[in-house]
């Protein structure tokens, strides 16, 4: 069953949102001031709310006393399908921005078209999550225009996470044979379709923040067949600490 | 840098039909930015409908040292309650 095509699809979607979910979690007590503190935060609860409805679901159709919290927090390294970019650190405060804000415009446009899915369920979860996300991209968007056109620092440090994450942005558009197949189906979107719309709004509120479009046509991609950047790792084991150690244990 | 970030007074309308009411006061760098910090900060357990921000230095406020010259000649003037008057019963809701 964990084969199956859907099965590993909506591991896609729901590990996107775990693994950022996570990064964010990381500021919880630690954010720039109080303000932002809690903005992270809460984008880190509404990803992770987003995750139980999706892992329910999986454990759902893997069947065999499969659980969210089995699926979430048991997997190897391998077997988790997020993309690469959300996986990156929380270097400073730029990096956490620009990782939401090149996030956030993919992950709209995933579930504005997720919301019409021949799939009940996978269509509510994205009708749901669409008014967080698009606060999450409001709020992204809105932070990278004013660090990019702030100060010389700020333009700067803004200027280094782009340039620093724009190398994982083109896997979000690279399919797996999962998204191909749910494609097909009429579950997914096509993901391909979207990447120069992407584009183009990228770099329209890049040129508006004062910060420049990297030309570099370098790109890493395997996050979402397992083959994960080397931070990964360590994201895990502090995100699988309590699993692992209490096994079974629940809130 | 953030240090310089001005004060600003959140009041937000829990209902639709009734007033904002003071809730509390943040920091933020321009109006902008203060309506998201207020809606983060004090509306995300669905407390309201309605957020208006106000940088506190537009507030102009009472001196608590003046409070005797403001406040306490109001003390003594029971008369200006309406509490003296013979209300006929059909009279409700005084």
């Amino acid at each position: 069953m964990t084969d199956n095509n859907l099965y590993q699809y909506i591991l896609g979607l729901a590990d996107n949102s775990l693994v950022l979910g996570q990064r964010l979690g990381e500021l919880c007590g630690h954010g720039p001031n109080l303000e932002t503190d809690i903005a992270c935060t809460n984008i880190s609860l509404d990803l992770i709310g987003q995750t139980r409805s999706y892992y329910q679901y999986a454990a759902k159709l893997a069947g065999e006393g499969a659980t969210e919290d089995g699926i979430a927090f048991l997997r190897l390294e391998r077997e988790y399908r997020n993309v690469l970019l959300v996986e990156q650190p929380n270097r400073h405060f730029g990096f956490i921005l620009g990782r939401q804000f090149l996030f956030d415009v993919y992950h709209l446009m995933v579930l504005n078209e997720l919301q019409n899915s021949s799939d009940e369920t996978l269509a509510a979860i994205a009708k749901k999550s669409i008014k967080e996300v698009s606060y999450h991209k409001r709020f992204s968007a809105d932070w990278v225009r004013r660090l990019g056109d702030g100060t010389e620092e700020s333009n700067e440090k803004m200027q280094e996470a782009i340039d620093g994450l724009w190398r994982y942005t083109d896997e979000l558009f690279k399919p797996t044979d999962a998204e191909m197949a749910m494609a097909l189906e009429g579950v997914g979107p096509d993901i391909t379709q979207f990447k120069e719309a992407y584009y183009k709004e990228v770099t329209a509120l890049l040129e508006e923040a004062n910060l420049t479009v990297p030309e570099s046509k370098y790109f890493t991609h395997g996050g979402k067949i397992g083959v994960h950047t080397e931070h990964m790792g360590y994201l895990l084991s502090e995100l699988q600490y309590m699993q692992r150690t209490y096994p079974d244990m629940k809130w | 840098m953030e240090k310089n970030w001005p004060l600003w007074e959140v009041f937000v309308r829990s209902k639709n039909g009734l007033e904002h009411r003071h809730f509390g006061s943040l920091h933020a760098a321009d109006a902008e930015m203060a309506l998201e910090n207020a809606r983060d900060v004090y509306t995300r357990r669905n407390e309201g409908v309605s957020i208006w921000v106000v940088e506190s230095s537009n507030i102009t406020a009472s001196n608590p040292e003046h409070n005797g010259e403001m406040f306490e000649p109001a003390q003594d003037k029971v008369y200006r309650h309406p509490t003296f008057y013979n209300l006929p019963d059909e009279v409700k809701h005084m």
